[in-house]
């Protein structure tokens, strides 16, 4: 079974101004598409021909790895999202943060810290593992934490394509406006 | 001695069209600039304080992450520029012609291998053309690293590179990095390439 572009919850404007439309029409309509199509063509023939995402992530090398996890990683980042979002985490999510991080604004702080300094192309990731514990992770290219056992719960793209037409060099100011869109009420359930 | 951001030796808009003026301006006035104020940031009062960016690269795997990657930055952004002209494209000539041919049959094959380095080179990076102890080869580097490095794949020392990170190339060619790596041959300073060749 051949994987499939998944929908958008929203019209690609609906994220302006911290997204434009135009980065994305590019990047759901053609790199995250991208990554779909060339998925499937390096699976047919291949061991991983019938395997799920999730288990290409977790066993999958070169190619075919960079592809899923790059499809993965931009359904999850796209899932996200809403238009005016914001806000804070709500239940579980919430107090977990807070005991973490102390706040959700130092949580916040440390992310975006995370997202900015990571150097070339990659994710920043807010994980738990087996134990409910958080932590961030900086993870270089299609870099996705299943494949270590973590299960994601907050993700930002800091590939240049993500905010490049927008903000160019000023990888700062984008992550900056990412928290406007986070929709909390999806992300506060993954965890 | 700090390290200063070299001038470029043509307009922004020299490389038009294909490289345009406005990612010409930013890459250099914005990436490049912070490269090298980075890696005065990070050798200031350091034993490389003074060193050579060869000596500091050619040492690399005992220096800092900083240090590797905007002494990476900065060095490679130098070569980039000095490897591109308005007046560029076309094909080598003499000793470096001959070498080209030597290591991979033909010029055409050559430009398919570097522009296939460049193409599958995956997230940031460059692709290269290394005088290397057994002649010249092509390779690909991640994010800033580059041949010079002790810690890279192909040792040696690079005479022609291509960016590939994506702010080299994405507002004028978006997700389409096969066309700008294209657009490359156009604009490549046959005659710099060539001097570094001689060394």
């Amino acid at each position: 079974m051949a994987f499939e572009l998944p929908r958008l919850n929203y019209a690609l404007d609906a994220l302006e101004p911290v997204i434009d439309r135009r980065t994305m029409e590019f990047h759901y309509g053609k790199h995250h598409q991208v990554y779909v199509n060339k998925l499937n063509e390096l699976i047919k023939g291949s061991p991983f021909v019938n395997s799920s995402l999730e288990e290409i992530i977790k066993e999958a090398e070169g190619g075919i790895y960079n592809n899923g996890a790059q499809v993965w990683n931009h359904t999850f980042y796209f899932q996200s999202f809403k238009p005016k979002g914001g806000g804070k985490p709500e239940g579980e999510l919430a107090s977990v943060i807070n005991n973490t991080f102390k706040s959700f604004d130092k949580f916040k702080e440390q992310f975006s810290n995370a997202a900015i300094t990571l150097f070339g192309s990659g994710w920043t990731w807010l994980v738990k593992n087996d134990s409910g514990d958080l932590q961030i992770l900086q993870e270089s290219n299609a870099g996705n934490p299943l494949r270590n056992g973590l299960i994601p719960i907050l993700t930002c793209d800091v590939w240049e394509h993500a905010y490049y037409l927008n903000y160019q060099n000023r990888r700062p100011d984008y992550v900056k406006s990412f928290w406007d869109i986070l929709d909390w009420e999806t992300i506060s359930r993954r965890y | 001695m700090a390290f200063e951001l070299p001038k470029l030796g043509y307009d922004y808009s020299a490389l038009e069209p294909h490289i345009d003026a406005r990612t010409m301006e930013i890459h250099h006035t914005k990436h490049h600039a912070a490269y090298t104020s980075k890696l005065n940031d990070a050798v200031a009062g350091s034993s490389l304080d003074g060193k050579s960016i060869e000596e500091i690269l050619t040492n690399i795997s005992s220096a800092s992450i900083a240090v590797r990657n905007n002494g990476g930055g900065f060095y490679n952004h130098s070569l980039f520029w000095k490897v591109m002209s308005p007046n560029g494209g076309g094909t080598p000539l003499g000793d470096l012609a001959d070498a080209i041919n030597k290591a991979f049959g033909s010029f055409d094959n050559f430009k398919s291998e570097f522009s296939n380095a460049a193409a599958n080179r995956f997230g940031s990076g460059w692709a290269w053309l290394v005088i290397t102890k057994d002649g010249l080869k092509v390779t690909s580097t991640p994010n800033q690293d580059n041949p010079l490095m002790d810690i890279s794949e192909v040792k040696g020392t690079p005479i022609l590179g291509i960016d590939v990170w994506e702010h080299a190339y994405y507002l004028k060619y978006q997700n389409r990095r096969p066309d700008y790596i294209a657009a490359f041959w156009n604009v490549i300073n046959w005659d710099e390439v060539a001097k570094r060749h001689k060394g």
